[in-house]
């Protein structure tokens, strides 16, 4: 894996070699950009999986507010990351059961369709009006990552109508426990409406809803724990696909931000698999906390033409 | 007892295995088509060293300045290494679609017609944002 690293790094020094390197108006030549894109974010990956938080969540504020890409390329690129992510995991995670795509896929298409209108809307937006929204939500994730509580299997004593009528349910193996686990859903309709809003929030900000999914399907309608993030990270690869297609067709996906990004993504995220039982969970999410709250602060101020 | 991978519903089964092979091409083209566009092995559309002069601007003003299509206009520049790389953001972005497409027989044969139409509905509203028609890039 750190291999692969190297070669993503070299390929970009071999880039600069065949390119002219010539220094860009602000004195750093083009190829230093995608090769810190690159590093920052096989950092963000490594650190993505102990932290319990997607890395399209991290990517849009932190690139957003640190690098010199508009944010309507930044944006394009974090779907696109969060798309990747949720791609490669969702087969595992639907084979073991973690994942459930009779669950995922009615409010999958409800996010898809809204996610298409925030991705509209954010693009039409002007840009400070974006990043102030941004940083509203991102720290609004900062606060809802501290007191949200979790529900390893929440007690749903009767599922609703629609819930038996789509037959929502399913069995899964705990690995923790050593149990088959049956669940079922309820608070359906209150579950697809909120799902409409997340649709949107995703489609706007390019950023993964994995932060939204998880509460709503495990505290909102009842889903196990692992079942709601095995779910999330289906319903994302629907729902990104929308947006995504939204910035491919108004040009906001350049490949020069968005490869490195997925790709340097994708490799630290499986070192940060590999860590999962060496490094402390806890002291990583603190630290990524504090770094969303900076970069959410910094986007609201960014979006208000403050500071610098 | 350990449920084996035969246990999960043939539909998801189904869907695991269309997904997988969609993003492992998708990934594939997307890598490759940007290695050939970083080394130079492809033409660029716009050359990387002007990036840092455009990149800083909102989307509509990039495109003014670079002639960057819009919609499917990629297709015909699909030869242009940084354009090529759209391709594999498409086969990325589009993979859900034959996922959906691939679970109606198996809904269908059940009479499972609430499925059946979620996953035609799914499919539909992703191949809705692809056309264009939608998001403004038609």
């Amino acid at each position: 894996m750190a291999r692969a690293a190297a070669l993503g790094s070299g390929l970009f020094l071999a880039a600069a070699s065949a390119h002219a390197a010539a220094p860009a108006a602000n004195g750093a030549p083009w190829w230093v950009w995608p090769l810190a894109l690159f590093l920052v974010c096989f950092v963000m990956g490594i650190v993505a999986v102990p932290a319990g938080i997607g890395g399209g969540t991290l990517f849009v504020p932190i690139v957003g507010g640190f690098f010199p890409f508009h944010l309507d390329f930044v944006r394009g690129a974090g779907l696109l990351v969060a798309l990747a992510s949720a791609l490669s995991a969702g087969p595992m995670l639907l084979r073991s059961g973690l994942g459930s795509l009779r669950l995922a896929l009615p409010l999958a298409v409800l996010a898809s369709a809204s996610s298409i209108f925030g991705a509209q809307l954010g693009l039409a937006m002007p840009a400070n009006v974006v990043q102030i929204l941004l940083g509203v939500v991102v720290l609004a994730i900062v606060v809802l990552m501290f007191v949200a509580k979790k529900s390893e299997f929440p007690k749903v004593d009767r599922p609703d109508a629609l819930s038996q009528a789509l037959a929502l349910n399913g069995v899964f193996y705990d690995a923790a426990s050593r149990n088959a686990v049956s669940w079922q859903v309820h608070r359906t309709v209150p579950g697809l409406i909120v799902f409409l809003g997340i649709g949107v929030l995703a489609g706007m900000f390019g950023i993964g809803a994995g932060w939204a999914n998880v509460p709503a399907l495990n505290l909102l309608m009842g889903a196990p724990l692992k079942v709601s993030a095995g779910t999330s990270s289906v319903v994302l690869s629907l729902v990104d696909s929308s947006a995504a297609w939204v910035y491919v067709n108004k040009g906001a996906v350049l490949p020069m931000i968005a490869v490195p990004s997925v790709v340097g993504m994708m490799l630290g995220a499986r070192i940060g698999a590999r860590l999962l039982n060496v490094l402390k969970g806890q002291v990583i999410r603190r630290m990524v906390i504090g770094v969303l709250l900076f970069a959410g602060l910094r986007a609201l101020f960014k979006g208000l033409g403050v500071g610098p | 007892m350990k449920p084996s991978v035969g246990e999960q519903p043939p539909e998801q089964q189904r869907y695991a295995r269309v997904l997988e092979w969609a993003a492992r091409a998708g990934l594939l083209v997307l890598v490759l088509s940007f290695a050939a566009y970083l080394t130079g092995l492809m033409e660029a559309h716009v050359p990387p060293q002007k990036l840092p002069e455009l990149w800083v601007h909102p989307v509509d003003r990039f495109i003014e300045l670079t002639g960057s299509p819009r919609g499917w206009g990629w297709i015909r520049l699909i030869h242009l290494g940084d354009i090529a790389g759209l391709l594999g953001i498409a086969i990325l972005a589009g993979g859900s679609v034959l996922c959906l497409l691939s679970l109606v027989p198996l809904y269908a044969a059940r009479r499972d017609r609430a499925f059946a139409a979620i996953s035609l509905a799914g499919a539909l509203v992703i191949l809705l944002a692809a056309s264009g028609w939608v998001s403004g890039g038609h």
